[in-house]
């Protein structure tokens, strides 16, 4: 602040009223993602792999593997290393993948909209049936259909899903053959569209081409309704609680003996106010959805961040993991900021403590 | 609470309908798909792959100088070479190339190709690197020693007499593979040979161009019209990387995968019952062994190394946990090499190895850990060794690990028994007896570190007889050689062999052709036809 900006009682005035949240902002985003860097590249450092291995593989001769060594930067300080990455890193240099041999950003380009596409519905089938489910709960408290929904809510939770998805492909695709089997698309379709955003079922749709679109459907259902499910469990259970909490509030009895009707008390009056915290629920469910899921994108062959990541980290591919946790990093701070923001449009309370 | 009824009705018909019903075709007629798990390819340059997927990729999409019959290794010709002839001194190659050969790019291939990319080799040093390097070459002398002579001749000069079966197979090797000089030349950059481009694109004149890698997701193979062969039959061959063994049999049965490569025992049974699906089966070179460290004052006593080799259930492993992936085998020469030694003097019997280790002074056995790669197949043997330890008083932890976490471990030479698995780098014997037999300096700043140094084993004597066995050219006699090599390997070494890998694929019986050959790079799909 320069001594010639007007302030009042030492606050800055309206027009410069949005530096100091921007400032907070800014500051808080290149701590956490420095902190996430540095946590990462440590843990990179002392996990017992060595990450020439994964480069030159078993057989190398003494002098190939020094020769990789040093080309990885490995003979200098960690300090060194890290310091060096994070100046490219700040320009969006995330440097190559040992594995693929290609830029992090690009590799990350490829495999991140399967991971995007496959929880953006996973999410949505969580979300639709999650919250009327819940609600349901919580209005027939100790109920049969509160029971049914906590033993669903149970298998969700325990129940691996890796076991859930080889039964789901055993089932709806083996036995019944109702949809596709694993991968993303089928092979007749793979290479007759153009992928725009590398989201397959927006790209087939922005070109009309709804027998690929079919395909693409058909193949992201049942790994879709698995993680749905699992969020599904997550979320009623959640709602289930706050519903139970605003329904034993005095605003709830007052509109009951006011003669409001009872879906406008569950629907409009506890849910609008039980929606404030659960924002957060499916914002977080969504970002851990995000990150990938490893095993089912394994058992459905799906080609996404989990795999990419996992097997990253399997081989020590260090700048691949860590431009694989800025991209989480920055998932987890984006959807934070959503929620936020959410809460603001959701809670006239938040909205006039900031205004 | 009508209308919340309805809408949970409206969502429950939403999801049934979600599942229509719907039709499949098979895999298209002219298109061969395969399910594998191709995480382990990192590389399509020949200089620098090593891995088992890519070099069935390169096998079908390169071509070497020379080749073997899959069938019998000993009848070894010339694939893209015409002829050679080797100098009185035995230390001279003249190879000369075949006239009417072309690149996929329509390039012709001269000699100068076939120098350009051994000298590529030896200068980019990567890991396969060494199987040309140890003919006496490096990046200051290449040049001068691989030469050419004509457009369809060169020179191939060593530092010694090798066997000239042992140069010529290491030809065969994915190394030895010729790359289109031309194309990869426009591509270099500040001198790299073009690595950074031919890494992840194709320059060869193999049946197949390679059109496309997606890490970890596909590869897609297109049919190449300039091949000097029969065309395939195939216009196109796709592996998409399906990890898991349980969805690729899924995908087999279903038909929406021509062939299954990563099929564990339990599918190889259930599928054996399939009508519809071929079990089809081919010894490889990979042996699996323990490794027994030798700083380990427990496992360097001669008699504990013997008793160890009688308490492993070799027939029973092989019937059950590994059934139809591996045969037993007990050398360190895999069938199918030059010199292999059949024998299996080794069975479970605790009780000879109860009195071994009483010899050794240890009859109540002691306690070891094993470094055990966490993938099922090696888990369970690990666990089925641990059980016949245990039966003579060997207390047996297993330590589980990620791959890369178990090999770091072992190339230190920081284990105690490691279960490890050893394809050959090229068909001749040698490149066995150099890991197996070999081990020119026990020291821990030793530079070259082959399985005998990891496991701490000092052999003079035995080196020496290796090293000889290179140089031998008479292969009746260079057998011999081995075969008592072998011998003697087999009651002294801290390496317990044993089994030889067999590879196991699920094939659509509409699917014919695919030849199952002794290493990976000899896996061929050209002659595949669908019915």
């Amino acid at each position: 602040m320069t001594p010639n900006q007007p302030t009042i009682g030492g606050r800055l005035c309206a027009p410069f009223a949005w530096a100091i949240p921007v400032t907070k902002l800014c500051g808080t985003l290149a701590i956490t993602f420095f902190g996430l860097l540095l946590l990462t590249f440590l843990i990179g450092r002392v996990v017992p792999v060595d990450p020439v291995l994964a480069v030159v593989g078993d057989r190398a001769s003494q002098s190939t593997y020094d020769a990789a060594f040093i080309e990885l930067g490995l003979d200098k300080p960690v300090y060194e290393q890290f310091w060096i990455y994070l100046q490219k890193a700040v320009v969006g240099d995330f440097g190559t993948s040992m594995l693929t041999k290609k830029d992090i950003a690009e590799d990350i380009k490829r495999v991140f909209p399967a991971t995007l596409e496959l929880a953006t519905v996973a999410i949505l089938i969580g979300t639709i049936f999650g919250l009327p489910v819940g609600v349901l709960a919580a209005v027939k408290q100790g109920k049969l259909i509160d029971q049914i929904v906590r033993v669903i809510g149970l298998i969700g939770y325990s129940a691996p899903i890796f076991w859930l998805g080889l039964l789901g492909l055993l089932f709806f695709y083996a036995k019944l053959g109702w949809i596709a089997g694993p991968g993303r698309i089928d092979i007749a379709y793979e290479y007759s569209i153009t992928q725009i955003t590398g989201l397959l079922l927006l790209d087939t749709a922005l070109q009309g081409q709804w027998d690929a679109f079919g395909n693409v459907f058909s193949h992201i259902i049942l790994p879709a309704s698995l993680l749905g499910y699992y969020s599904m469990a997550y979320i009623s259970r959640m709602t289930r609680s706050f519903m139970l909490n605003e329904l034993a509030q005095e605003y709830i009895t007052t509109a009951r003996v006011k003669g409001v009707a009872e879906w406008r008390v569950i629907w409009i009056h506890a849910l609008r106010n039980a929606a404030v915290p659960l924002v957060t629920v499916i914002a977080l469910s969504y970002a851990s959805l995000l990150e990938g899921s490893v095993l089912t994108e394994t058992v459905f062959a799906w080609p996404g961040l989990g795999q990419y990541l996992t097997n990253s980290l399997q081989n020590a591919d260090m700048n691949a993991v860590l431009g694989g946790t800025l991209v989480i990093g920055a998932i987890f701070v984006g959807l934070n900021l959503v929620s936020d923001l959410l809460y603001a449009v959701l809670d006239p309370r938040v909205r006039s403590r900031n205004d | 609470m009508k209308n919340v009824s309805r809408f949970m009705t409206a969502a429950a018909f939403a999801a049934i309908t979600s599942f229509v019903p719907t039709a499949y075709a098979e895999t298209p007629k002219d298109t061969l798909i395969q399910a594998w798990a191709i995480d382990d390819v990192i590389s399509l340059d020949p200089a620098e792959v090593f891995e088992f997927t890519a070099s069935e990729v390169l096998g079908n999409s390169y071509q070497p100088l020379v080749g073997y019959d899959v069938n019998d290794v000993s009848k070894i010709f010339g694939v893209i070479a015409d002829s050679w002839t080797i100098s009185d001194d035995g230390m001279t190659f003249t190879f000369n190339i075949k006239s009417d050969l072309k690149f996929a790019s329509g390039n012709p291939i001269t000699a100068a190709d076939a120098v350009y990319s051994l000298v590529r080799a030896v200068k980019l040093n990567k890991s396969p690197a060494f199987i040309i390097t140890q003919f006496g070459f490096n990046p200051d002398n290449v040049e001068a020693n691989i030469r050419q002579k004509g457009d369809l001749s060169f020179e191939f000069q060593m530092d010694k007499p090798y066997a000239p079966t042992l140069v010529l197979y290491c030809l065969t090797a994915t190394v030895g593979f010729v790359v289109d000089k031309e194309l990869v030349v426009s591509h270099e950059v500040d001198g790299d040979f073009g690595y950074n481009w031919l890494k992840t694109n194709y320059a060869g004149s193999g049946a197949f161009s390679i059109r496309e890698w997606r890490a970890n997701d596909v590869i897609v193979m297109e049919k190449n019209d300039n091949f000097s062969g029969a065309m395939p039959a195939m216009a196109r061959t796709i592996y998409r990387h399906i990890p898991e063994s349980a969805t690729q049999r899924l995908l087999l049965e279903k038909g929406d995968i021509d062939i299954a490569r990563n099929l564990g025992a339990e599918e190889i049974t259930a599928l054996q019952s399939d009508p519809n699906i071929i079990i089809e089966s081919g010894v490889k070179g990979s042996i699996y062994y323990l490794g027994l460290n030798q700083k380990n004052e427990f496992l360097s006593k001669p008699e504990v190394r013997q008793a160890m080799k009688y308490l492993v259930d070799y027939a029973t492993i092989a019937d059950t946990i590994m059934k139809g992936k591996v045969t037993v085998h007990q050398a360190f020469l895999p069938i199918g090499f030059l010199g292999a030694l059949a024998d299996k003097p080794f069975a479970l019997n605790v009780e000879k190895a109860k009195n071994l280790l009483a010899t050794a002074g240890l009859p109540d056995g002691f306690s070891v850990t094993m470094d055990t790669r966490n993938t099922p197949e090696i888990t369970g043997i690990a666990q089925a060794i641990q059980q016949t330890m245990a039966m003579a008083g060997i207390k047996l932890e297993l330590i589980p690990g990620d791959g890369q976490q178990t090999l770091s471990k072992y190339r230190a030479r920081n284990h105690d028994i490691y279960i490890g698995r050893w394809g050959p780098d090229y068909q001749d014997p040698h490149t066995n007896a150099d890991t197996f037999a070999r081990n020119p300096d026990n020291s821990d700043a030793a530079t070259s570190k082959p399985l005998a140094w990891r496991n701490a084993w000092d052999i003079p004597a035995m080196t020496v007889t290796a090293d000889g066995a290179v140089l031998e050219a008479d292969a009746a006699k260079r057998a011999e050689i081995y075969v008592a090599l072998q011998k003697d390997h087999q009651e002294t070494s801290p390496f317990v062999i044993m089994f030889q890998e067999i590879e196991v694929l699920g094939i659509r019986s509409n699917v014919k052709g695919f030849i199952v050959g002794p290493s990976f790079n000899d896996n061929s799909f050209r002659g595949v036809t669908k019915e």
